[in-house]
C-alpha cells in the first residue's frame, strides 16, 4: 500500500518509536505516582519529552507543557478554560470541528462567536477578522494550516492583531507540529495545541497544550494528581494542573523517541522533502482535464496537501477506486472541516485529499499521479 | 473513471456495526466489504457495506440473525 493520508495519521514512524513505546511498557510504572524507580523512570521521560517542546515551541518554562490525548483534547481544554458565556471569540472558517464544536458548544451557553470567511482560495480574510474585534473579544483561535488545502495561515499578522487588542490567541497546530516552527513568544501565541500522531510522529493518544507563561487555563477535568490529595480542589500549578489522572507514559515515551528523530533529522529537511513530494505531485496532476484543485498553490510555503476532485465523482468513490485498484490511501469526504467545504461548494462532493509525509518516495508519488491520469482520462 | 455498477449499500448508526458487519460475513463468506459512504447518502457513520444487489436477501438474514443495527439499506449506481 501507498499511504498519502498524512494529514489523518503519519502511518510511518521512525523505528525508535515504536521500540521506546515497548521499552515503556516493559519498564515504567505510574509516572509522579511515588519515588520508586519504575516511576521515577517514566517522569525522567516526561520531563524530558517536555523539555523538548518547550525547546521547539517556547511557552516559557517546561512547566507550560501539558500532556494531552491529542489535539481534539487540548482544544477542548483551551477553548473551555479560557472562554465563558457573555465573552466573544473569533475563529476561522478553515477550523476543523475541534475547533467548531467546542465553541458551538459554548455558544448555546451565551458565548458570541464570529467566523472570519475565507476568499476562493480558502485563505481567511484577515482585514474581515480585524473588523470582527469589539471591546467584548476575548480572543482568536485559529489553525496554522487548513487539513483540507494545506493552506498556511498568517500566525506572526494574527498574533499582532492579537496583542494589539489584547487578546488571547490560540494556535491549532495539527497539521504543521513537527513540520513548520511555530515561535509562541514570536507570534504572540497564547495557547498552542498539539497532536502527537500527525507530524510530530509520535504514537496514536499522545498531544499536548502548551500555555504561555502568565495565561490562566481553568482545567477541563480535575481528578488525582499525586500531589495534596487532601486539598478538596486540584492543584493549580502547571502542568498538573491539566494533566489529572495517570498519563499515557508508554505513548509518551514513543513521542519522545519521534522528537528526538525530528531533533536530529531537521524540522527544516522534513519540511522540504514533504514539501517537494507535494510540488512534484502537484505538478504531475495539474494539467489533467476534469480536475478541480482546492487551496493556494500559489504560495511557496503550505503544509503537504493536496485536495481535489474529478469532475463531478463523488470523492468516496474516488478515494475507494485509488485504494481497491491502485493500493493508495487516501482521505475522501468531508475531512471534519465543514466550513471549508461549504465555502467551497463541496458539501456534497467532498474532495479527495492526498497528504505526504518525507517518508513517502518520488516512486511513490510518481504513481499517484499515474493512478489520477488513469481514473481522470478512461472511458 | 470505471463505469458504474448497481450495488446494495447498507449504512450503519456507529462504526461499531459496520466492524460487526464486515467480521460476520468475512466469517460467513457472504459478499460485500467496507466502502466510504457515498454522497447519496447523506447519514451513517462513514463506512458502507457495497454488495452486489442480490445478496439483499442473503445479508438481511445475516443482520437479523447476528441482530445487527443497521441505518439504511439502498441500491445505488455508484
Amino acid at each position: 500500500m501507498i499511504y498519502f493520508d498524512n494529514a489523518a495519521t503519519t502511518l510511518h514512524k521512525p523505528e525508535s518509536v515504536a521500540k521506546a513505546v515497548y521499552d515503556g511498557i516493559m519498564t515504567m510504572g505510574n509516572a509522579a505516582r511515588g519515588a520508586h524507580e519504575a516511576s521515577l523512570l517514566g517522569m525522567r521521560t516526561l520531563y524530558e519529552t517536555r523539555t523538548m517542546l518547550q525547546e521547539m515551541y517556547h511557552p516559557g518554562a517546561p512547566e507550560q507543557v501539558a500532556f494531552t490525548a491529542n489535539s481534539t483534547d487540548s482544544l477542548n481544554i483551551a477553548i473551555s478554560g479560557l472562554f465563558q458565556p457573555g465573552d466573544h471569540v473569533i475563529t476561522t472558517c478553515l477550523e476543523h470541528n475541534s475547533v467548531l464544536r467546542p465553541l458551538y458548544r459554548l455558544e448555546e451557553t451565551g458565548l458570541s462567536l464570529s467566523i472570519v470567511p475565507a476568499d476562493r482560495k480558502g485563505n481567511p480574510d484577515y482585514d474581515k477578522m480585524e473588523e470582527m474585534i469589539t471591546p467584548k473579544t476575548k480572543g482568536i483561535i485559529m489553525t496554522h494550516a487548513s487539513n483540507l488545502t494545506g493552506n498556511v495561515t498568517d500566525l506572526k499578522r494574527v498574533g499582532q492583531l492579537c496583542k494589539k487588542h489584547g487578546l488571547l490567541f490560540v494556535v491549532d497546530g495539527s497539521q504543521t507540529g513537527g513540520i513548520f516552527p511555530i515561535p509562541m513568544d514570536e507570534y504572540h501565541i497564547s495557547v498552542l495545541c498539539l497532536t502527537g500522531h500527525k507530524g510530530l510522529l509520535g504514537p496514536q493518544g499522545t498531544g499536548a497544550i502548551l500555555v504561555k507563561e502568565g495565561v490562566h487555563v481553568r482545567p477541563f477535568r480535575v481528578g488525582g494528581s499525586g500531589i495534596l490529595s487532601y486539598s478538596k480542589t486540584h492543584p493549580e500549578v502547571m502542568p498538573t494542573a491539566l494533566e489529572a489522572g495517570t498519563l499515557n507514559i508508554h505513548g509518551i515515551a514513543g513521542l519522545c523517541a519521534a522528537l528526538k528523530y525530528i531533533k536530529e533529522t531537521g524540522i527544516d529537511q522534513i519540511r522540504k522533502k514533504e514539501q517537494e513530494l507535494m510540488w512534484h505531485f502537484y505538478e504531475g496532476i495539474k494539467e489533467i482535464p476534469g480536475l478541480h484543485f482546492y487551496g493556494d498553490f500559489d504560495t511557496k510555503e503550505r503544509a503537504a496537501i493536496v485536495s481535489f476532485n474529478i469532475e463531478d465523482y463523488d470523492s468516496a468513490i474516488v478515494s475507494d477506486e485509488l485504494m481497491e485498484r491502485f493500493e493508495i490511501a487516501t482521505r475522501a469526504g468531508a475531512h471534519c472541516a465543514p466550513l471549508m467545504h461549504e465555502s467551497f461548494g463541496t458539501k456534497e462532493q467532498g474532495a479527495v485529499r492526498f497528504s505526504f509525509s518525507h517518508f513517502n518516495t518520488l516512486e511513490e508519488v510518481e504513481k499517484g499521479i499515474e493512478a489520477v491520469r488513469i481514473l481522470a482520462t478512461e472511458e | 473513471m470505471r463505469k458504474k455498477e448497481e450495488r446494495l449499500l447498507i449504512t450503519f448508526p456507529s462504526t461499531v456495526q459496520a466492524m460487526k458487519m464486515e467480521q460476520i460475513c468475512k466469517a460467513g463468506n457472504h459478499p460485500g466489504r467496507l466502502i466510504p459512504v457515498p454522497r447519496e447518502i447523506t447519514a451513517g457513520c462513514g463506512l458502507s457495506w457495497s454488495a452486489p444487489p442480490n445478496a439483499k436477501e442473503e445479508l438481511e438474514k445475516v443482520m437479523e440473525e447476528h441482530e445487527l443495527f443497521f441505518e439504511q439499506k439502498v441500491i445505488l449506481w455508484i
